[in-house]
């Protein structure tokens, strides 16, 4: 007798339970998470170097693989404790400090080519990944330093060791002078 | 009446004008040396048109300016030394030294301007050649913002003659010796720009500058032209305050005046447009207040762009030994800055030459916590909540600045003047600024240097892709003559 007055209530739950999850399975479908966004938010993170330090062959690429949960968020060197942190904020993960396995953060720098000593031999120019260097063959090449990140991929390439990186005159702003009445 | 108060918040400080007041304005011999910075206070740099070697007169144009930076002239004739980074009020910067050769030639080019003659936008051009710029401390050119206001159609010339910092006094005395040009400055302005009408705004604390400016404007007989008498409190010669104070209206936070109507420029860029027009000088000179209890006699002088600061000081009789001057400070005591030499040149920014002894201005306390008091939000002008602004600067959150209106902030000090706990609020805000710049230039760099990689890999994968096809299309060649041959 009393398991008969339950049939209603137990009945309007199985229908609910039906409906919502039927609603729940077809949003899921609906409105799937998009990997493009999420590798876009880590993307523009990322200091854009493109330096390969991560062991990935760019910014994109490493910022695929942490969205994949194939890399860690540790492995920026130029980006730094910033971006580490940014990063695990991002995706709720634990910050953790850069590995030093994959680089020590260094200030910003830009790469100046030695152009006496430079053979022209434009080997530097396919290196560079956002075609920071200006050349011919057989005629010195140089550095546009605002485009320059100082990825050091240059470096490699160079059979003479003409090119070397120097502190970045553009990103240190000139300090202020401090308040008169401080 | 509007209900509204003419100022929130702000500071009645007590006043020290009255030791560089006590004579007129003393004329400065021409510098052995001038050092032109080229960012002459407004942040930018003009283009120097100069090099080592180049002969120059008074007058001579040196450097071009463009955006916020104005024309440059050389105030002595010689020869440039050389143009290079030298210390400036405003750190390191780029100058050209010019050696005078003591003859000031002055160069033939400079010549009077009818400019009455002239329409609003020939006039506006005329303007943009003198190296006009605001001499209130911004320096920013006077003819690129009266061409702002002629486009926005503004409708009133507001002249700032209101000096609310304790220490500065060169409006002051340019107003009691040159009332007559800053009129007729003001009435070339008023051409310029387009307005129906001027407003010399200046505080009650200055009766003579105000007599002698209504004896100005009684000889020009010019009905457009009217005075408004303000309480001296500080920081009501903030542009955006003195708008809303004569003309009650408010400017938009992130908007510039015009959108209100009203085009704002300091008493001396009027006396300096007045030089200008009446004789062609462009701007050479500038009148400085040096005070403090650190220099012997404190005067007003009338300086040449260029001259350093060390010859200001020996000319009000060198630094005082008792008691000792302590700190120089470029502007005044609430919104100047702290030179490290007496090296610096004099530049259309510097309103003031502050040599303060230990008493002039006491050594801060020792940093406290913020106690949550709201004494900071009772004397904020701009009616912002500076503790909530430095709990955000102190935990570096962005969204929590921009919230809180770090932008608004004009960095008058007053939050640091009343605090108890002796926080250095607004030297927490500018290096919040400060850092929120070098955030958004790296930004900008990232993106850019973002499509460029993005460039570079579509060419490469494109190259690729073309070495491949003609890889293939020879094979298949070679193929198919081979089979021909066979």
């Amino acid at each position: 007798m009393n398991f008969a007055t339950l049939l209603p209530a137990l009945g309007v739950a199985a229908a609910l339970a039906v409906v919502i999850g039927a609603a729940l399975g077809w949003l899921a479908a609906r409105l799937r998470p998009d990997p493009d966004s999420l590798v876009e938010r880590i993307d523009a993170l990322l200091p854009q170097t493109q330096c390969g330090q991560c062991r990935y062959p760019g910014c994109r690429p490493y910022a695929v693989a942490i969205a994949r949960g194939e890399a860690g968020t540790d492995r920026c060197p130029p980006g730094g404790e910033d971006t580490a942190r940014a990063l695990a904020t991002l995706l709720g993960r634990e910050p953790r400090p850069v590995d030093p396995h994959y680089g020590e953060t260094r200030p910003p720098q830009v790469a100046v080519i030695d152009e006496a000593r430079c053979i022209g031999c434009a080997l530097c120019l396919p290196a560079c990944p956002v075609d920071a260097i200006v050349g011919a063959p057989r005629f010195a090449h140089t550095v546009i330093e605002a485009q320059c990140t100082g990825c050091e991929l240059c470096l490699a390439p160079c059979p003479i060791d003409c090119i070397a990186l120097q502190p970045s005159p553009g990103t240190t702003s000139r300090p202020r002078a401090s308040l008169a009445t401080a | 009446m509007s209900a509204r108060p003419l100022l929130r918040g702000g500071l009645r400080l007590e006043s020290h004008k009255t030791r560089p007041l006590q004579q007129s304005v003393q004329p400065m011999p021409a510098p052995s040396t001038a050092v032109l910075a080229l960012d002459q206070g407004s942040g930018e740099e003009a283009q120097a048109v100069v090099t080592a070697g180049t002969r120059v007169r008074v007058g001579t144009r040196v450097a071009v300016g463009c955006g916020a930076a104005t024309d440059l002239h050389s105030p002595v004739s010689g020869e440039v030394r050389a143009v290079e980074p030298r210390p400036t009020a405003s750190g390191p910067g780029t100058c050209i030294v010019v050696a005078s050769d003591g003859r000031d030639e002055r160069d033939p080019d400079l010549e009077p301007l009818d400019w009455s003659a002239l329409d609003g936008a020939a006039l506006l051009e005329r303007l943009a050649g003198g190296g006009l710029a605001g001499f209130g401390g911004a320096a920013f050119p006077t003819a690129g913002k009266l061409a702002l206001a002629r486009a926005a159609g503004v409708e009133l010339l507001l002249l700032n003659g209101a000096e609310c910092e304790p220490w500065i006094c060169c409006d002051d005395a340019l107003l009691r010796e040159r009332a007559s040009d800053v009129v007729l400055g003001t009435q070339v302005m008023l051409a310029a720009c387009g307005a129906a009408r001027a407003t010399i705004a200046l505080e009650d604390d200055k009766p003579e500058a105000r007599a002698a400016l209504e004896a100005a404007l009684a000889d020009a007989g010019d009905s457009r032209l009217e005075i408004v008498v303000l309480p001296a409190v500080f920081p009501l010669g903030a542009e955006g305050l003195l708008i809303a104070a004569v003309s009650g209206r408010e400017v938009p936070s992130g908007a510039l005046p015009p959108e209100v109507g009203v085009v704002c420029q300091n008493v001396g860029t009027a006396a300096a447009v007045a030089r200008f027009v009446s004789e062609g000088v462009p701007a050479l000179s500038r009148i400085v207040t040096v005070t403090g209890s650190g220099v012997r006699r404190p005067a007003n002088l009338e300086a040449r762009i260029g001259t350093p600061v060390a010859e200001l000081v020996a000319a009000c009789g060198g630094y005082g030994d008792t008691p000792p001057a302590a700190r120089l400070i470029a502007g005044g005591s609430l919104t100047g800055r702290a030179l490290a030499s007496d090296t610096v040149p004099v530049t259309k920014g510097l309103n003031c030459v502050l040599v303060a002894t230990a008493a002039d201005l006491p050594a801060r306390a020792a940093q406290m916590p913020c106690i949550r008091c709201g004494d900071c939000a009772a004397v904020c002008p701009v009616g912002l909540l500076p503790q909530q602004l430095h709990r955000a600067a102190h935990a570096d959150d962005p969204a929590g600045l921009a919230r809180f209106g770090l932008a608004d902030c004009i960095e008058c000090g007053c939050c640091d003047y009343v605090c108890p706990s002796a926080i250095p609020l607004t030297a927490g805000f500018r290096a919040a600024r400060d850092r929120q710049q070098l955030h958004e230039a790296e930004r900008r760099r990232a993106a850019e240097a973002k499509t460029r990689y993005e460039r570079h890999r579509r060419r490469l994968d494109e190259q690729v892709d073309a070495e491949r096809r003609a890889f293939e299309e020879a094979r298949r060649r070679a193929r198919g003559d081979g089979a021909g041959g066979n």
